[in-house]
C-alpha cells in the first residue's frame, strides 16, 4: 500500500521546508542544472547512495522486532511513520516523517558475509568475480546517462575505502573522492600563482608533450593516453563555479544544524547541491556500523547521526523538486544477526536484511518482504525464514529500471566479453 | 666578542652540516664501487645469446609475415627506465644513471651496460620487495582478508625472501598449495587462509582456492564451470579435442583436491573430509573425487590431496604451469602480457612468438625466475625504441615491433615521483623510518590515484582525478616545493643552467633534453634573475612530472 498523501505536514516538516527555500535560491544559482527538474515527463537521472559502512543492523533501524524477546529485539522499540504500513525503530523519528517517500526492502539476501566482498556485491550488483571488476551503480548511471559538467559526475563523500569504481567501464567512471565538506576539496587548488601555472602548462604542452609525441601513434592523446585531455578538464574544473557545490562555507548554520552539523550531515547536504549541479551519483559514507560487541549502544550512536541527515536530505530534495529526479539508496554491505551474541553484539548477516530506496521512479511508502523476528540462526540454510527474498541483482535492476535504464542490456568488457548491466528482475511493486 | 664567537661557530656548524648533506646527497662512490663489481656473466653464459637470438628470430619472422617495420634499438637510458620500472617499480635515480652511463655516454646503446644494470636491479632488495607485491596480488589478492588467521604482510615478506634467494618457482608454488602450519610462522599457508570467510566456520573456501589455483598457476579461467557446463565452448580442457565442451564436473573434481584442507589450533592441516556436490539438474549430492582436468598421465597418487595437486601443477611436464609463469613475468616486465588476458591461455594454442621457447628455457633452468627475467630483458623486443621513423600504428605495438606505450601502475607513478625528487637512490641504505614514512605516503597516493587491484593489465588512458593529484597534490608538492630542498640542491650542485636542466631531465624522465627543449629552457632560465633559479628548477620538476612521458612506460 502506498501513502496517497504527497506531504505530511507537521511542525518539523514546516521547519524543514522553511530552510529549503534558502537552498532553492542557492541551487538555482549553480550552473549546469540543464533541465527543469519539475518536468514530469523526463525520467529521473540521479542517484544518492547513503552508504552505511560496516553493516547496519536491520533490527536497530528499518526492521525492528519490538515484540520479540530482548536477546532478539535488543530492546529496540518501533514507531509509526508517515507511511501507514511502515513501522521503523523509534530512534529514527525524523526519518519516520519521510517514510511516505521511501520504501523498505526487508528481505534482501546475499551470499557475501565478508566486508570487502559484501561492499562489492551491494555496490555493483554482482558477486566478486576474479576475472572481471564490475562497475558500481554510480559508474553505470554515469555511463548510461551522459551529461556535461565541469566537475566529476560521480562523487564519493567520506569514503575511507572502497568508493564506487568504474570497473570494466574504465577508471574515468571512478568516483571523485572528497572528505568532510568543511575541508578544502582535495587537489583542486593550484599551488602557484595563476601566471606561474599557465607558464608551467605552456612549457608542458608546447615543449615537452610535443617532443614526446614525435614518432609515435598519430593522434596519440585522443586515441590512447587521454593525458592532455585530462589536464584540460582538470584545469577547467579548478576554476569552475560548480566547485561551490562541494562547499558548505556559505551555508547558514541553521541549515547545517538540521542535518546534524557533523561530517555525514554536511555530506548529505552537499549531495543535494551536487545533484543540482549536474553530478549523476553521489555516495555519502557513514562508517562504524560493524558492532560485534555492545551492538545496541553502538548502533544508536550511528543512528543519532543518520536520522537528522537522511531526513533533512529527503525533505530538502522533495521541497526543491529534486526528489523526482533522484533515486535514494540507503544500504550497507549486509545486515546483522537477528539475535544478540554473548557480548551483546550482532555479527554479519546477509540472510535477510534491510535496504531503503526512494525518490526518482521508486514508489514510496512500501514494504517489501518480511523476516522472522526470532529465527534459528544456527541452521545452515538461513533464508527459509525470509518472505519474498530479494537478491542484490534484483535490487539493482529495480533502481536501474526506475532510472529508465535498460538494465538487461549487455555491455562489452575490455576483452569483448558481453556482460549484462544487471542480471536481476525489478521489483515491480516499487516502480512508480 | 662572545656573540661574535657564537656566530662564527654557528656558521661553521652550518657549513659542516651542509657539507655533510651535500656529500651524502651526491657522493656516488659507494654506488660506483657496487656497480664496478657487477658483471654480466649471466648473459655471457653458454647458450644464453643463442636462446635470445632464437626468440628474436621468431618475432622477426612474425614482423616479416605481417610486413611490419621495426624500430631501432632504444638508448641506454630508455631501457634502464623500463627495466627499473619493471623490476623495482620506480625509475632509476640520478645517482644510478650517473653511475651506469657515464662511461658509455647518454645517447649510446650499450648492451654490456644494460646487462650489468639488469643484474644490479636483480641483486637489490627492491627487486624482491616490488615483485613480491605484484605476485601477491595474483596469489592472494589485495584485500585485507579474514582477521587474525590471514597475514598478508607476513605472506608478502616471505614471498620477498623467496624471490631474493631466487628459490625455484615450482617449489615456491608447491609450498603455497600444499603447506601446513600457522599463518605467522609458516607464512605460505596464508595462500589458503586468505579464502576463509566467517560463513565457512574456519574452513577454507575450496571454490575460491580452485579458481585461484587455476588462474594463477595454470592460466585458465574455469570459474564459470563452478555453476554450469561450458555452453559457449570457450574453455578447452581436452588436449586431444579442444572443441569438446568442458563440464561442471571438471571444476568440482579439480576443487576436490582442496576438500580436506582445514584450520585449527595447529594451523592449516588436512583431514579426511569428502567433498559432496549437487550438480546442476541433479536431485542429489554426489561424492566428488579429486581428478585433474588435463594431463591425467602426470597425476600423482602419494601424499595428501593437496600434495598430489601441488605435484601435478608444478610437474615439469605441465606446460600450462610453466607457460603461465612466463606470461605473467612477461606482463610484469612489459606492462602487457604476451597472451591477453594474462590468466587465460589456451591449453593447445596457438601461441605467440617467443612463448613456447621461453617456456622451454624456464623449465630447463629449473624454474629460475631471475634467469627468465634476464632472458626477457635481453630480447630485441625489450630493447627496441618506442618511437620510430616510420608511421607507428597499433599493429606495430601489438606485434612488439616497437616498444608498446603502457600506462604506469599507480605505485609506479608514486615510486617514480618519490625517486625523481630524491636524486639519491632510495634503497635499503635509506633509514627504515624514512622509508616507512614514504611508503605510507605512497599508499595514500595510490588510493587516491585509483588502485588497479588485481586488474593489472588494462589498457587505459589517464583521468582527471589523476591529473589533479599530480598537478596540485601534496605528494609532489612536498617533494619539490614546501619544505623540500630538492630544487635548491640541484641549483647548488650543478655547474650552470644547462647542467641543472639536464639533471632535472635525468632525474625525472631518465633522459637528456632534446636540443629544442634545452634551448627553450635555457632561454627561460637566462631571462630570470639568479635568485629565481630554484623556482625555475621547481617549475621544471613540475612540468616534467606532469607529462605523458612521466606517467607512461615507453
Amino acid at each position: 500500500m502506498s501513502c496517497k498523501k504527497s506531504t505530511h505536514w507537521n511542525r518539523r516538516t514546516v521547519l524543514q521546508t522553511a530552510g529549503v527555500s534558502w537552498l532553492t535560491s542557492l541551487a538555482t544559482g549553480l550552473t549546469c542544472a540543464q533541465e527543469s527538474s519539475r518536468d514530469q515527463r523526463r525520467p529521473p537521472k540521479n542517484v544518492i547512495v547513503l552508504w552505511m559502512q560496516g553493516g547496519p543492523s536491520q533490527r536497530d533501524t528499518f526492521d525492528p522486532a519490538a515484540s520479540a524477546q530482548e536477546d532478539f529485539s535488543g530492546g529496540v522499540k518501533a514507531i509509526k511513520t508517515s507511511a501507514p504500513e511502515i513501522e521503523i525503530a523509534s530512534s529514527l523519528p525524523l526519518v519516520a516523517e519521510q517514510m511516505q517517500h521511501l520504501s523498505v526492502i526487508r528481505s534482501v539476501i546475499s551470499k557475501e558475509g565478508d566486508h570487502a566482498r559484501g561492499v562489492y556485491n551491494i555496490k555493483t550488483g554482482f558477486r566478486p568475480d576474479p576475472t572481471l571488476v564490475h562497475p558500481s551503480i554510480g559508474a553505470v548511471v554515469c555511463h548510461q546517462l551522459p551529461g556535461k559538467s565541469d566537475i566529476p559526475r560521480h562523487v564519493s563523500i567520506l569514503s575511507t575505502n572502497r568508493p564506487g569504481r568504474g570497473g570494466y567501464l574504465g577508471d574515468v567512471f571512478d568516483a571523485f573522492q572528497i572528505g568532510d565538506p568543511l575541508l578544502p576539496i582535495p587537489d583542486v587548488r593550484a599551488r602557484v600563482s595563476q601566471e606561474r601555472l599557465e607558464n608551467r602548462n605552456s612549457d608542458l604542452l608546447e615543449v615537452v608533450e610535443s617532443e614526446f609525441s614525435r614518432g609515435r601513434l598519430s593522434n596519440l592523446d585522443a586515441s590512447k593516453t587521454l593525458h592532455q585531455l585530462s589536464i584540460r578538464r582538470a584545469l577547467k574544473m579548478m576554476t569552475s563555479e560548480q566547485l561551490k557545490a562541494f562547499s558548505v562555507k556559505d551555508t547558514p548554520q541553521s541549515v547545517l544544524t538540521r542535518y546534524g552539523d557533523n561530517s555525514f550531515g554536511r555530506g548529505c547536504f552537499v549531495a543535494t547541491r551536487l545533484v543540482k549541479a549536474g553530478v549523476r551519483c553521489v555516495e555519502v559514507t557513514l562508517g562504524g556500523w560493524d558492532t560485534h560487541i555492545n551492538n545496541t549502544a553502538a548502533q544508536q550512536n550511528r543512528i543519532r547521526i543518520l536520522d537528522p541527515a537522511m531526513a533533512a536530505m529527503v525533505a530538502d530534495l522533495k521541497a526543491d523538486g529534486l526528489l523526482d529526479d533522484t533515486v535514494i539508496i540507503w544500504a550497507g554491505e549486509f545486515g546483522r544477526t537477528p539475535k544478540l551474541n554473548a557480548v551483546g553484539g550482532r555479527d554479519h548477516w546477509p540472510h535477510g536484511f534491510s535496504v531503503v530506496v526512494g525518490g526518482g521512479g521508486i514508489r514510496g511508502g512500501q514494504v517489501i518482504g518480511q523476516t522472522n523476528p526470532t529465527p534459528d540462526i544456527s541452521i545452515s540454510y538461513k533464508t527459509t525464514d525470509v518472505v519474498h527474498p530479494v537478491s542484490i541483482a534484483d535490487l539493482h535492476a529495480t533502481v536501474l529500471k526506475a532510472l529508465s535504464i535498460d538494465y538487461s542490456q549487455e555491455l562489452q568488457t575490455p576483452i569483448g566479453r558481453p556482460m549484462a548491466i544487471s542480471e536481476g528482475t525489478p521489483i515491480e511493486q516499487l516502480i512508480g | 666578542m662572545k656573540l661574535t664567537t657564537q656566530a662564527v661557530l654557528f656558521v661553521l656548524l652550518c657549513l659542516v652540516v651542509m657539507g655533510a648533506l651535500l656529500g651524502s646527497a651526491f657522493s656516488t662512490q659507494h654506488l660506483q664501487r657496487k656497480v664496478t663489481g657487477i658483471g654480466n656473466h649471466h648473459q655471457q653464459a653458454r647458450g644464453f645469446s643463442e636462446m635470445v637470438a632464437e626468440v628474436d628470430h621468431q618475432f622477426q619472422q612474425r614482423w616479416k609475415e605481417k610486413e611490419l617495420a621495426f624500430a631501432a634499438p632504444a638508448g641506454n637510458l630508455a631501457v634502464m627506465r623500463r627495466a627499473s620500472l619493471a623490476l623495482h617499480g620506480t625509475i632509476p635515480s640520478l645517482e644510478e644513471v650517473t653511475a651506469f652511463v657515464e662511461e658509455s655516454g647518454y645517447e649510446m646503446t650499450d648492451d654490456n651496460v644494460l646487462d650489468r644494470y639488469i643484474n644490479y636491479l636483480l641483486m637489490d632488495r627492491r627487486y624482491s620487495d616490488y615483485m613480491s607485491e605484484r605476485l601477491a596480488r595474483v596469489f592472494v589478492g589485495v584485500e585485507a582478508g579474514p582477521f587474525l588467521i590471514y597475514r598478508r604482510r607476513r605472506f608478502r615478506l616471505w614471498l620477498s625472501d623467496q624471490l631474493m634467494e631466487n628459490q625455484p618457482y615450482n617449489g615456491l608454488v608447491h609450498s603455497l598449495i600444499a603447506s601446513k602450519g600457522v599463518w605467522t610462522s609458516d607464512p605460505e599457508v596464508n595462500f589458503v587462509t586468505a579464502t576463509i570467510t566467517q560463513e565457512d566456520g574456519g574452513r577454507p573456501d575450496i571454490m575460491k582456492l580452485a579458481g585461484r589455483t587455476s588462474r594463477a598457476f595454470l592460466g585458465m579461467r574455469i570459474d564459470c564451470l563452478q555453476c554450469h557446463d561450458d555452453r559457449l565452448g570457450t574453455i578447452a580442457l581436452d588436449l586431444n579435442d579442444p572443441s569438446e565442451n568442458s563440464l561442471q564436473s571438471d571444476f568440482h573434481q579439480f576443487a576436490a583436491f582442496y576438500s580436506q584442507v582445514n584450520t585449527g589450533f595447529s594451523g592449516v592441516h588436512d583431514d579426511s573430509e569428502h567433498y559432496a556436490y549437487k550438480y546442476l539438474g541433479d536431485d542429489e549430492e554426489v561424492i566428488v573425487p579429486p581428478v585433474v582436468p588435463f594431463y591425467q598421465e602426470l597425476a600423482a597418487s602419494n601424499g595428501t590431496r593437496r600434495v598430489q595437486l601441488a605435484d601435478w601443477v608444478t610437474n615439469k611436464n605441465n606446460r600450462a604451469f610453466s607457460r603461465t609463469a612466463v606470461n605473467r613475468i612477461w606482463a610484469i616486465v612489459f606492462g602487457r602480457p604476451l597472451v591477453d588476458p594474462v590468466d587465460d591461455i589456451p591449453l593447445t594454442g596457438p601461441f605467440p612468438p617467443g612463448l613456447e621457447s621461453l617456456t622451454d628455457e624456464f623449465v630447463k633452468s629449473d624454474f629460475d625466475l631471475k634467469h627468465l627475467i634476464r632472458v626477457i630483458t635481453s630480447l630485441q623486443v625489450f630493447r627496441v625504441d618506442s618511437r620510430a621513423d616510420f608511421e607507428v600504428t597499433e599493429d606495430h605495438e601489438a606485434a612488439w615491433s616497437v616498444f608498446p606505450l603502457v600506462r604506469l601502475r599507480p605505485e609506479q607513478v608514486a615510486g617514480a615521483l618519490n625517486q625523481a625528487a630524491s636524486l639519491k637512490t632510495i634503497n635499503a641504505d635509506v633509514s627504515y623510518l624514512v622509508r616507512l614514512q614514504q611508503q605510507n605516503e605512497i599508499d595514500n597516493f595510490v588510493k587516491r590515484y585509483g588502485d588497479t587491484g588485481e586488474d593489472e593489465f588494462e589498457d587505459r588512458g589517464g583521468t582527471v582525478t589523476q591529473r589533479l593529484l599530480l598537478m596540485n597534490g601534496n605528494f609532489l608538492q612536498h617533494r619539490i616545493a614546501n619544505g623540500s630542498n630538492t630544487p635548491g640542491r640541484v641549483a647548488m650542485i650543478t655547474q650552470d643552467d644547462e647542467d641543472a636542466i639536464r639533471s632535472v631531465y635525468l632525474a625525472a624522465l631518465t633522459r637528456t633534453p632534446s636540443q629544442r627543449e634545452s634551448l627553450y629552457f635555457l632561454m627561460k632560465f637566462k631571462q630570470q634573475p639568479k635568485n629565481r633559479r630554484s623556482k625555475l628548477i621547481e617549475d621544471l620538476f613540475w612540468t616534467l612530472t606532469n607529462s605523458t612521458e612521466f606517467s607512461w612506460n615507453h
